[in-house]
């Protein structure tokens, strides 16, 4: 599917907005949550991955079809790693440092179905974030 | 009969070799002499797999996992677990998921302070999925290029920004691609030089893992202004998560008619190939890397003629790092006046740095040209781990020097870190703290320059060797004050006379230590330096943590009385100093 004008490449890319307003700004229509889990060599090292999959593996049990995880690159606190940022639909959206493993399920219960946070791993709001 | 209980000790090599065997034949002693033979059992066992942590020894059924355990340990078990069933708290393996607590971080300055432009989506965006790219106007910026400008035009908003090359020489990349364009030629390259060998950085690594598509829409860019039809990404084979991520962004960019003929129906034709380098540190340098492109030995030639004259086989080419063309697109998409409204007088933008060493919040960082050293390492870094005295910072990598904290308020830029003696190099950033002893810093750096050095050209295959051997003599405590003078001397001629960046800038760690630092030269050379530490009497409470904590026993005490160092014997770990709850312990 080639793009062959500036006009196609606008269209494609307002088709997509809304992943943009929900991890930029919390806002989203489809009730869709997000987690970004940090996933460079940085994260892995770290055990991102065993976290990405311990995450697949608690959505599937608790049968969680609204939740969308992505894996994205370097969040830049390595010493923080594994790093993630979880978007709640009207809500700043949150980064959480140190989310090994174990972590997992708690993350889950506590932000993701009690709309609570996680205090102890808290690393800042979004809103919070450098200017880009 | 079932015994009360059961103490494994691990026989595997790794803690036999700390004393296991000798640990058991205690522990039976100990038992014996207290009767308990019928109670107590000690069993060797197999490699617990846990060898950093040994030895090892569990205690059964009440499942008590020791690690580190040391053969003046023994008593403590036997007459505190096995005869009064207390567990030895101190002993006790320490899980460090258990210490995932991060409350104190809660909005700190780490990402306040910064500013994000090559970095923009580096976290943000799944770096193998082109669609998520194109949601953050992805390609917008290649695509209003070729709908709206001339090559000349292009050139001219990057000359315009006042751009300058990220990989740390710094020369201008509008100025560098116009070199390129006025060449006439059937053929010319545009190469991203992903080839990042200081110790201690990651930037580029980081950038082509998190925002692949971004490196590779402003190489189209810069092939359109240069009038390259052919983009080469050099990166080293042990960056394999970047490969692949690449890879995959490659192809995807094809398929949405990104790379490939007729972009964007301009009739432009550009295409990418990945080359993969063996991770030579001289292969950065662009003459080099092209060589090592060609299948030739990594060698640099001599310049002239420059890349942009005779490049890749032989043609005009660019020669641009990744944290360069990562600017790009933002730069297309919000003009040059905004790109050149941030940063000094003579460096525009943004640097990316790799903050490393004894520094509490260790990370990749972007922040704007100018900003302070002091901001840098004490608002985003967080300070010093343990809140020790912060000595310097080293920047630069092999090429570069030390900045001490006489410069902390120093604004950062190209000229600014090349005044006070280091460089910007790529943006590697390590911490030092007062424990840092600065001859064997530049015994490390010295090391890796003369194992790095191509070998081409005398002053530097010889010279780094020697200079090497220089420091290796002084940290050995068997070198001479005339050293000294002819390490300077080395130094200035390898400068002077090497053919290219890796020679003429590897003396730069050892000059740069020895203009703020000659006091511990002095000392290495004169012989004077004190090489074990001791304790101040009238501090000492008798504790007894440092003797237990110094991993060749070598300090003696009773408890609540004076401990004393065996200074023959102190290998200067400095652990008994870190344990020490009173600061009695002087440093050498």
């Amino acid at each position: 599917m080639a793009i062959k004008s500036l006009d196609e490449l606008r269209k494609l890319r307002s088709s997509l907005q809304g992943t943009i307003d929900l991890r930029e700004k919390g806002e989203s229509d489809q009730g869709i949550i997000e987690i970004l889990i940090g996933m460079a060599t940085c994260g892995i090292a770290a055990g991102a991955r065993d976290t990405f999959n311990e995450f697949l593996v608690v959505l599937e049990e608790k049968n969680l079809k609204n939740v969308r995880l992505v894996s994205v690159g370097c969040l830049g606190m390595c010493s923080m790693e594994p790093t993630i940022q979880i978007s709640v639909p009207g809500r700043e959206p949150i980064l959480y440092g140190k989310i090994t493993k174990d972590k997992v399920l708690e993350v889950i219960d506590k932000v993701i179905i009690n709309k609570g946070y996680l205090d102890e791993n808290l690393l800042i709001t979004s809103f919070d974030k450098a200017g880009v | 009969m079932i015994n009360r209980l059961n103490l494994l000790v691990c026989g595997g090599t790794g803690c036999i070799a700390s004393e296991s065997n000798t640990m058991i034949v205690k522990l039976n002693d100990r038992i014996k002499e207290l009767g308990m033979e019928d109670e107590v059992n000690v069993i060797k066992t197999g490699c617990f797999g846990f060898c950093g942590q040994g030895p090892i020894i569990k205690v059964q059924p009440d499942n008590v996992f020791y690690v580190k355990v040391k053969l003046s340990d023994i008593d403590e078990i036997i007459d505190e677990h096995v005869v009064k069933g207390r567990v030895v708290e101190r002993l006790l393996f320490e899980d460090p998921k258990a210490k995932n607590k991060v409350k104190e971080h809660k909005n700190m300055d780490f990402y306040k302070k910064q500013y994000r432009i090559a970095l923009r989506n580096c976290g943000f965006i799944n770096p193998e999925d082109i669609s998520e790219y194109i949601a953050v106007s992805g390609y917008e910026a290649l695509a209003i290029t070729l709908q709206d400008s001339s090559p000349e035009e292009v050139i001219e908003i990057i000359k315009k920004s006042k751009l300058r090359g990220r990989g740390g020489g710094g020369f201008p990349t509008g100025l560098k691609w116009s070199f390129t364009a006025s060449e006439v030629s059937d053929e010319k390259y545009i190469i991203c030089n992903a080839d990042e060998g200081d110790p201690g950085a990651f930037m580029d690594r980081s950038i082509l893992e998190g925002d692949p598509h971004s490196v590779l829409e402003a190489m189209v860019i810069g092939g359109y202004a240069t009038g390259a039809n052919n983009g080469l990404v050099y990166i080293r084979a042990e960056y394999p998560l970047a490969i692949h991520r690449l890879e995959i962004a490659i192809n995807q960019a094809r398929e949405y008619g990104f790379l490939g003929k007729d972009i964007f129906g301009s009739g432009f034709d550009f295409d990418i190939e990945i080359r993969l380098g063996a991770g030579a540190f001289v292969c950065g340098e662009e003459t080099a890397l092209i060589n090592s492109m060609e299948g030739l030995r990594g060698e640099p030639n001599k310049k002239p003629p420059f890349p942009s004259v005779s490049g890749f086989r032989g043609k005009p080419t660019s020669v641009n790092n990744v944290e360069t063309f990562a600017n790009i697109p933002s730069i297309i998409l919000k003009g040059a006046d905004w790109f050149s409204s941030i940063g000094t007088e003579n460096s525009k933008g943004t640097k990316v740095f790799a903050l490393a060493g004894k520094i509490n919040n260790i990370g990749l960082v972007e922040v704007p040209m100018g900003t302070t050293l002091r901001e840098i390492i004490f608002d985003i870094g967080g300070g010093i781990i343990n809140n020790k005295e912060f000595k310097a910072v080293q920047t630069g990598g092999p090429s570069g020097g030390v900045i001490t904290k006489d410069h902390l308020d120093t604004p950062i830029d190209y000229e600014s870190l090349k005044d006070i003696g280091s460089m910007m190099g790529s943006g590697g950033m390590i911490v030092l703290d007062e424990d840092d002893d600065m001859v064997e810093l530049s015994k490390f750096y010295l090391d890796f320059t003369q194992d790095e050095s191509c070998g081409k050209c005398t002053p530097c295959r010889i010279g780094t060797k020697r200079m090497f051997e220089i420091l290796d003599r002084l940290t050995k405590m068997e070198g001479h004050p005339e050293d000294l003078d002819i390490l300077e001397d080395l130094a200035i001629n390898i400068k002077n006379s090497s053919l290219c960046g890796l020679g003429q800038t590897a003396p730069n760690p050892v000059l740069s230590t020895m203009k703020y630092f000659r006091a511990e030269y002095d000392a290495y050379a004169y012989r004077s330096k004190k090489v074990s530490y001791s304790i101040i009497n009238d501090l000492c409470i008798g504790c007894t943590k440092c003797a237990r904590v110094c991993p060749i026993s070598c300090i003696t005490g009773k408890v609540k009385e004076i401990h004393v160092i065996d200074e023959e014997a102190c290998i200067a770990c400095g652990a008994c100093y870190t344990v020490c709850p009173k600061d009695a312990i002087l440093k050498p």
